[in-house]
């Protein structure tokens, strides 16, 4: 005969919790797909949802908004308490990561039978960073990129009427850039804690970044010590500041005043460009294509797919809200609201990208992009090359043994990686 | 039902959830730091690898967990005899004979300590705004330049010291208010009589009197400071250029963003020996001086 | 005179320190009623020019307050109720009740408050993970409900209870249950607000553990989902200062009502006397 109140609360607490536990896993034919989408995009994607729930009847959609910030950690708390949405965006270079995990079901066979999702109306370039081993995991959603966006007055005022095309030009419109405007302002903007525009530069060779299969860094390769030379020459030249974006201010405030005239950045600007220069300045500045060593080169081929996890047993309805966010019409709206580059080339056709005069750069440079090593490790090497390559810039190491000291960090973060492929016979996991 | 049994079933359900759900996973934890438990590992067991120490070893080896490291020390090297002075000193102030209303005071002083973090976290973030704060406002104000307080690395932690002081120091000033209250009046009134100052009173009377009590604060705060977490993670998610990297915070991140479960633990066990070897130095000096 | 000198002195000290201690919660207050925009001009406002309910309903209407204030509501008050039920049988047992072990088992736990929490959350939340309690409320709570601190609280307060009481209901022929029931929960009445207070507000404002274990952002507490928001509407002012209203008022609220349990509570143990 047990204390009667203090049993009852105990027991009043236990039964609380309980059902709460097994609320846990029921999922039935008839709960709603989840959907997990990140930032502004999870915001506007859910103003599409009414429409392919009015052409579903019956397929009900719950689209749960994360900060990009935290969506790294709760989607590996989701998959370690096996609780993964059904879809969900990710960014692509996180595919090899939830490739690994074995988390991505596989979308050849679905993309070869659709209608709608045809990797011959995207870009190349990102099509091919969805493949991982070989494997279709993800279906483009946005594109994203980095290129030049520069001061058309600077640049006509110094004597170059075109916007570079190869590094040579490039490094020539900087001299005269330099040379015209002097002491306390700048020809480029490359923030050091930044490593698009090094990792833009390096995908310009020919050299692969990671050799063996993945497990070893080929930053020693000819290719590669090429474009570290030529991003140090910058700096070395006086013609970039070797600071980080932290010590910038105010970043749009120092372009209208001309602190500089080349800056190596991506789509969002484009509307922030808009919004924070004075409408009577709106004519001073430009997109151009990144210059790569002979001509206008590669660059980064970055977004946003769609992917479905495995295991969650909706893989169908899935696919069908993939299919339904991959028309022209869901693309066009998408995009209008967000303000993203659309991965369908048709709809760059239409208004209002069509007419976007700064927009067209990242159109072109789009046809160029490439993927960049695809093992879940190379997030963290290029934070480490981009760390070395700081080390270089303000330190003034020399680039063989910048190249090296990137190449032991790469090794050591690709270990594990090469213990796999050993243990597995070469073979990829 | 009596004796022995009774005992046992009262501590039972208590000691069974304190078993399972803390010390089984603190032994565990050791057990996952001798291992490279990472995101091939969560896919696949098969994945695991027992590296001894391994783990240890390539964390001593990294230059970001000792600037984790670094910028913890500094927190509580500042923090802390910072926080017990404001609390030391607010605790005299509420009483002292003259004061009035104390119960007033009292709730205002401890007021920021029951509030949620987080809450406050995101308050501070707005007012040390580089131009819409109210503490830049301040600075200007009085002809000093404003601070990019969040986004300068040389000030961002110092920012973090002057909230976590702000948040804390009701906490120990309650401690010392009670402790102020347990030296003996007639050894003021002795001092007095023998014609000491206030302030010879409180180095000869007060400190003396209260040195059990500073070292206890001291304890607690020192404890509570190396496992600076969330105020990183709300304010500044540990930049800007990694100024703001706690040990707990570089755990998380290892942990929770790049998947390295085994190296987390290893962290978490070297916060925790560092934790204990602190408060050992702390108990040895106080026994140094005959505190204890 | 010198008095009135040293009392101006004392008492204008106090009013600064207090003052400073509130103002950044009154500026919470104050901007949570200014308009949307409104925070966000130079010279920063001290004051709404015509205060305004838009940012806590855009918060309700939108942004699902409503839901992660009952979670945390939810969640405090079970945690309040399942940490009575098992920290004050154990404590009041390791104060009064005689059995082996009962002395090394408590230097135990005492020592396990060296042992920051954190060292075990990765494991816990792998063994969760096994146990299917990953992203629901028993996640949070379970692990939760029992713990040193609160043992320990009680065992103080308990031990004052007079053996002689309860021997003599010994030698009457009741048993310990009973014993507990009717003469020891009684006495203990103070140290279980005490112990409710504690853990409600802890419960709360906890936010890192939360954080990790409840991935559906329909189980958000108020910490988490404040946490969440202010990722994403970093140039809300009024928006984040309303959620910050939110998630303060109530624990402050409960603290000026039991402030006196509160501070009994955190006093225990740490000062003689």
């Amino acid at each position: 005969m047990k204390g009667r109140e203090e049993t009852r609360r105990t027991a009043l607490g236990l039964v609380a919790a309980a059902p709460l536990a097994a609320c846990a896993g029921q999922r039935g034919p008839n709960a709603p797909l989840r959907f997990w989408a990140m930032g502004r995009e999870g915001e506007v994607v859910q103003r599409l949802i009414p429409a392919f729930e009015a052409a579903n009847p019956g397929l009900r959609v719950e689209v749960q908004q994360l900060p990009w910030s935290a969506a790294h950690a709760k989607l590996l708390t989701a998959f370690a308490g096996g609780d993964l949405p059904d879809l969900c965006q990710v960014g692509n270079t996180w595919l090899p990561e939830f490739a690994a995990l074995g988390a991505l079901e596989p979308l050849d066979a679905r993309v070869a039978a659709s209608a709608i999702v045809r990797p011959a109306d995207g870009f190349e370039g990102v099509w091919r960073t969805n493949t991982v081993d070989g494997v279709l995991c993800g279906v483009p959603w946005y594109v994203d990129t980095r290129l030049l966006f520069y001061r058309r007055d600077l640049l006509e005022k110094a004597g170059h009427g075109a916007a570079p095309a190869t590094w040579a030009q490039w490094l020539d419109a900087m001299e005269a850039v330099k040379s015209l405007v002097g002491k306390g302002a700048w020809a480029a903007l490359l923030p050091l804690n930044e490593p698009e525009p090094l990792l833009t530069l390096a995908l310009q060779q020919s050299d692969p970044l990671l050799r063996d299969g993945g497990g070893r860094g080929n930053f020693q390769s000819a290719g590669f010590k090429r474009a570290l030379g030529f991003y140090g020459d910058i700096f070395r030249r006086g013609l970039a500041p070797p600071s980080s974006s932290t010590e910038i201010g105010n970043l749009y405030d120092e372009f209208d005043r001309g602190a500089f005239c080349f800056y190596v950045t991506g789509p969002w600007n484009l509307g922030e460009f808009r919004r924070r220069l004075p409408a009577a300045r709106q004519d001073i500045w430009m997109t151009a294509p990144m210059p790569g060593p002979d001509g206008p080169g590669a660059g980064i081929a970055g977004g946003a797919s769609l992917v479905v996890f495995q295991g969650g047993g909706r893989a169908d309805p899935a696919w069908r809200l993939i299919e339904h966010l991959a028309t022209f019409q869901a693309q066009s709206r998408f995009c209008a609201l967000t303000g993203d580059l659309p991965a369908r080339r048709d709809v760059w056709r239409g208004a209002p990208l069509a007419s976007d005069l700064e927009a067209a750069a990242f159109r072109d440079q789009l046809t160029r992009v490439r993927p960049t090593p695809q093992v879940p490790e190379w997030e963290r090497i290029t934070l480490e090359m981009q760390l070395v390559a700081e080390q270089m810039v303000r330190g003034g190491l020399p680039v063989d043994a910048a190249t090296q000291e990137m190449d032991r960090r790469a090794d050591g973060l690709l270990e594990k990686r090469r213990w796999m492929l050993a243990r597995e016979g070469k073979s990829a996991t | 039902m009596r004796g022995e049994r009774a005992g046992w079933f009262f501590v039972a359900p208590a000691l069974a959830v304190i078993g399972v759900f803390f010390f089984l996973p603190v032994a565990a934890a050791f057990v996952l730091s001798l291992t490279d438990f990472d995101i091939y590992a969560l896919a696949n067991p098969r994945n695991l690898r027992f590296v001894g120490l391994g783990n240890y070893g390539a964390l001593l080896g990294n230059p970001l967990f000792w600037q984790a490291l670094g910028n913890t020390l500094y927190f509580v090297a500042i923090g802390v005899p910072l926080s017990i002075a404001a609390s030391l000193g607010a605790a005299l102030l509420l009483d002292s004979r003259l004061a009035r209303f104390k119960g007033l005071f009292r709730t205002a002083l401890f007021a920021p300590v029951v509030t949620t973090l987080v809450a406050v976290a995101v308050i501070w973030r707005y007012l040390l705004h580089a131009r819409y704060g109210l503490i830049d406002y301040g600075l200007h104000a009085i002809g000093l330049p404003a601070i990019d307080w969040l986004g300068d690395p040389h000030w961002a932690m110092p920012a973090i010291i002057l909230f976590a002081v702000w948040k804390n120091f009701g906490y120990n000033m309650i401690i010392f208010v009670a402790g102020l209250q347990t030296i003996p009046e007639d050894l003021y009134e002795a001092a007095r009589i023998d014609g000491a100052s206030a302030l010879r009173r409180f180095w000869h009377v007060t400190l003396p009197g209260l040195a059990p009590v500073v070292l206890l604060v001291s304890l607690l705060t020192v404890a509570g400071y190396l496992q600076l977490f969330a105020e990183p993670y709300v304010m500044t998610q540990g930049g800007p250029g990694q100024s703001t990297v706690s040990v707990l915070y570089f755990m998380y991140e290892q942990g929770f963003k790049w998947w390295n479960l085994g190296t987390a633990s290893a962290v978490a066990f070297l916060l925790f020996v560092l934790m204990l070897a602190v408060t050992l130095i702390q108990l040895a000096v106080a026994r140094r001086r005959g505190v204890l | 005179m010198k008095r009135l000198w040293g009392s101006l002195a004392v008492n204008a000290l106090l009013i600064v320190a207090g003052a400073l201690a509130i103002a950044p919660l009154l500026w919470m207050v104050s901007v949570s009623l200014m308009r949307p925009g409104e925070a966000d001009s130079f010279p920063p406002p001290l004051v709404p020019g015509e205060p305004s309910l838009a940012a806590y309903r855009e918060l309700f209407a939108h942004q699902g307050m409503g839901r992660y204030f009952a979670n945390s509501l939810v969640l405090a008050c079970a945690a309040t109720v399942l940490s009575l039920g098992f920290n004050v049988t154990a404590g009041y047992a390791f104060a009064k009740l005689r059995f082996a072990g009962r002395d090394l088992i408590f230097q135990l736990l005492l020592g396990a408050l060296v042992i920051p929490g954190q060292v075990a959350m990765i494991p816990l939340f792998l063994m969760l993970k096994g146990m299917g309690l990953v992203n629901n409320f028993g996640g949070v709570l379970i692990p939760a409900a029992a713990g040193v601190f609160g043992i320990f609280l009680v065992r103080q307060y308990a031990l004052s209870i007079p053996d002689e009481l309860l021997e003599a209901a010994r030698v009457d022929g009741a048993g310990e249950f009973r014993i507990f029931r009717s003469i020891v929960l009684p006495v203990l009445t103070p140290i279980m607000v005490t112990l409710a207070t504690f853990t409600f507000l802890a419960s709360w404002n906890d936010f890192m553990w939360p954080l990790i274990v409840l991935g559906d952002d329909k189980l958000y507490t108020l910490p988490v989902a404040l946490a969440s928001l202010s990722r994403e509407h970093v140039q809300d002012a009024e928006l984040m200062m309303a959620g910050a209203v939110v998630t303060v008022a109530p624990v402050l609220v409960l603290f000026v009502a039991l402030q006196r349990y509160y501070i009994r509570g955190l006093l225990a143990g740490s000062v003689k006397g």
